[in-house]
């Protein structure tokens, strides 16, 4: 039962670690008055930019460039929608359909059509010395890849920069009344390039994570929606730290819930279990977000 | 509206050379990749307008959903409803007319399309209430619930055409075929063209109209523009119009997924759209979500589609490049201030 508990656990953690990445990325870029729904695009451009970086510096070289495109893709959004002040929403669904034409055509063309059976390096669980050895937790919450204990870190670290540093209220003034925060001093386009580069880093980080800490391969449009969840997350953990790791465990339970129920083989159809992260997030979002404020700015043009 | 002026003059001067950049910077793109642009160019224009057959079966062929899909996000837009579920609607459109087709009460071909017809649209319409009940009494966006919605109808599909929908031999990953009744007829010219043409034709004439002409269209556009206002001022229920607007974007989206079935595939599989439903979002922006200029833009994607496709068999360019093209043309607009602000204030 334990050993059961603790895989269970293992996996949950293994599905909420790049949903977490690239929802406190979000959750910055939301507290600065910003949706950025191309994070979809930008997750994908992240695992392609992990499977080129890898191929030539290994795992630390596939994260670089996981990081890089991701900023990449942040900061064309940027570009968009800080200095040219274009509808947010537009922006964000024309860079999403942008990364899936860029990273299928250079996926295509650098690494054949079939696709071959690339192998990528791994990066492997990493046991916390004594931690893991912990009964129950142990195994699962402390025997994971490097970049969950990135995650964790991020958690606590966001949360105090949040809410304990003078940068933090800034940016959270950012998000709630640009034209106060601009009042106080704050350079508010600044901000707000800034939490879309730390996004872009974070959702890039989230798509390296699936491709060399997960699948150990890349595969056309593999950020299957993960990006419109991530933001739905951030939703769900009430534009919190706290809340939105939570909401991401909870739906890294779901997932493994998921494959225990494919493994029981209870007859049910498989498109079932596929389908069941995207209907989960629609009966979350109906429960929770008429519920909770978003930052008063957010998706707003901001016009000094 | 364009206007000579100095400031319309320089706008459309940007978006001119970002467009001009753009094709630029493609070539060199598939240049750097070992592509030959030039051959790449000529097989896409080859394979869209190259002959009578081309331009029928292939661009007009691909343009009919284009036209439904493109008509459904424009009413939605314009009604600050950013309904980015048209892919979901019309493939839940596509299984309902299918089923219809091959279980409902057959008869005669006239009535059948009809109903196959009515099964699409309302199909697509209910996929898309969901999305505006989320959003009118839960306030969750529709960007989100109508994107998780396409992914719920993908599975729906692929369970389907594997189970209880599948073939009778349970080989195939797909339907029966459709009986012949059901089938729409081609139009006359020796090309694959079918009736489903003039029906996305005639939809964008409807819109058009309404839009323009009806107290309906008038209360979609102002609340589009401004909800506080239409609701303050105007003594309009936003509520209903924009849960209008989602049904109606739904079931021009659902009933083009019944159109591609009866005109084109004769049977349902899950690759049924090529992302149909994310193009029409390209198509509507182009068309600066004027249902008349759909038509023009919807053709012109079409083209591209099937250019792709021509592209990628005679120049071995990965089709997936056309996203590219939608993409950056979606961005120049953008750039260049084609696309009004702010279609929405109601979030």
């Amino acid at each position: 039962m334990t050993t059961l508990f603790a895989a269970f656990l293992a996996s949950a953690i293994r599905t909420a670690t790049p949903l977490g990445l690239a929802a406190l990325g979000e959750l910055v870029v939301e507290r600065a008055g910003i949706i950025n729904i191309s994070l979809e695009g930008v997750i994908l451009c992240g695992a392609f930019g992990a499977l080129l970086g890898s191929t030539y510096g290994g795992v630390v070289g596939g994260f670089l460039g996981a990081i890089v495109l991701g900023i990449a893709m942040a900061g064309l959004f940027a570009w968009f929608v800080v200095r040219l002040r274009a509808d947010q929403i537009i922006t964000g669904t024309a860079l999403t359909i942008l990364a899936m034409g860029v990273t299928g055509t250079l996926y295509r063309a650098l690494y054949g059509a079939a696709g071959a059976a690339l192998s990528i390096p791994t990066a492997g669980p990493l046991a916390v010395p004594g931690l893991s050895l912990v009964p129950v937790l142990g195994p699962g919450v402390f025997d994971q890849p490097a970049v969950t204990y990135a995650f964790y870190a991020s958690i606590f670290l966001l949360w105090w920069w949040m809410y304990r540093t003078l940068a933090g209220l800034g940016l959270r003034a950012v998000g709630e009344s640009p034209a106060a925060a601009r009042a106080a001093g704050i350079r508010v386009a600044g901000v707000r390039t800034w939490s879309l580069l730390f996004g872009g880093a974070m959702g890039g980080l989230a798509g390296g994570t699936l491709v060399l800490a997960q699948a150990g391969t890349f595969a056309e449009g593999m950020s299957a929606g993960r990006g419109f969840i991530a933001i739905a997350i951030v939703v769900l953990g009430r534009w919190h730290p706290a809340g939105v790791a939570i909401a991401a465990l909870v739906f890294g339970a779901a997932s493994a819930v998921q494959y225990l129920l494919q493994a029981a083989g209870l007859g049910l159809p498989y498109q079932l279990f596929l389908a069941l992260p995207y209907v989960l997030t629609l009966l979350a979002l109906a429960g929770v977000a008429g519920r909770t404020r978003a930052p008063a700015a957010l998706a707003k043009v901001d016009e000094p | 509206m364009t206007r000579w002026s100095l400031r319309g003059g320089l706008r459309s001067a940007r978006g001119f050379a970002a467009g001009a950049g753009f094709v630029a910077g493609l070539a060199l793109l598939l240049l750097v990749l070992g592509y030959d642009p030039v051959r790449a160019a000529a097989a896409l224009i080859n394979g869209a307008f190259g002959s009578w057959y081309a331009f029928g079966s292939g661009t007009l062929v691909r343009a009919t959903p284009l036209i439904m899909t493109g008509l459904a996000v424009a009413i939605a837009f314009r009604g600050g409803v950013f309904n980015v579920g048209a892919e979901g609607q019309f493939l839940v459109g596509a299984t309902a007319a299918t089923a219809v087709a091959l279980y409902g009460p057959g008869g005669n071909s006239a009535a059948t399309i009809l109903l196959c017809f009515l099964a699409g649209a309302a199909l697509g319409a209910f996929w898309a209430a969901i999305a505006a009940i989320l959003r009118t009494r839960f306030h969750v966006l529709e960007v989100i619930s109508t994107i998780m919605l396409n992914f719920a109808a993908t599975y729906l599909v692929s369970y389907l055409v594997r189970g209880p929908m599948q073939e009778p031999t349970h080989v195939y990953p797909q339907t029966a075929s459709i009986p012949h009744t059901a089938e729409l007829a081609r139009l006359p010219g020796e090309t694959r063209l079918h009736l489903g043409f003039l029906v996305a034709l005639v939809s964008a004439g409807i819109a058009w109209w309404s839009m323009r002409s009806t107290a309906a269209g008038f209360r979609l556009r102002v609340t589009g523009s401004n909800a506080d206002a239409a609701s303050s001022a105007g003594r309009i229920d936003v509520r209903r119009v924009v849960f209008s607007a989602f049904a109606i974007s739904g079931a021009l989206a659902g009933l083009a997924g019944a159109i591609e079935i009866q005109g084109v595939t004769f049977a349902l599989y899950e690759n049924i759209s090529p992302g149909y439903g994310y193009t029409a979002i390209a198509v509507a922006l182009l068309a600066k979500l004027d249902a008349a200029l759909v038509i023009p833009a919807g053709i012109l994607f079409g083209a591209l589609e099937a250019g792709a496709a021509a592209m990628q068999r005679d120049a071995g360019v990965p089709s997936v490049v056309v996203s590219v093209v939608e993409a950056s043309l979606i961005l120049a607009l953008l750039a260049s201030r084609g696309i009004r602000q702010r279609f929405r204030d109601n979030v």
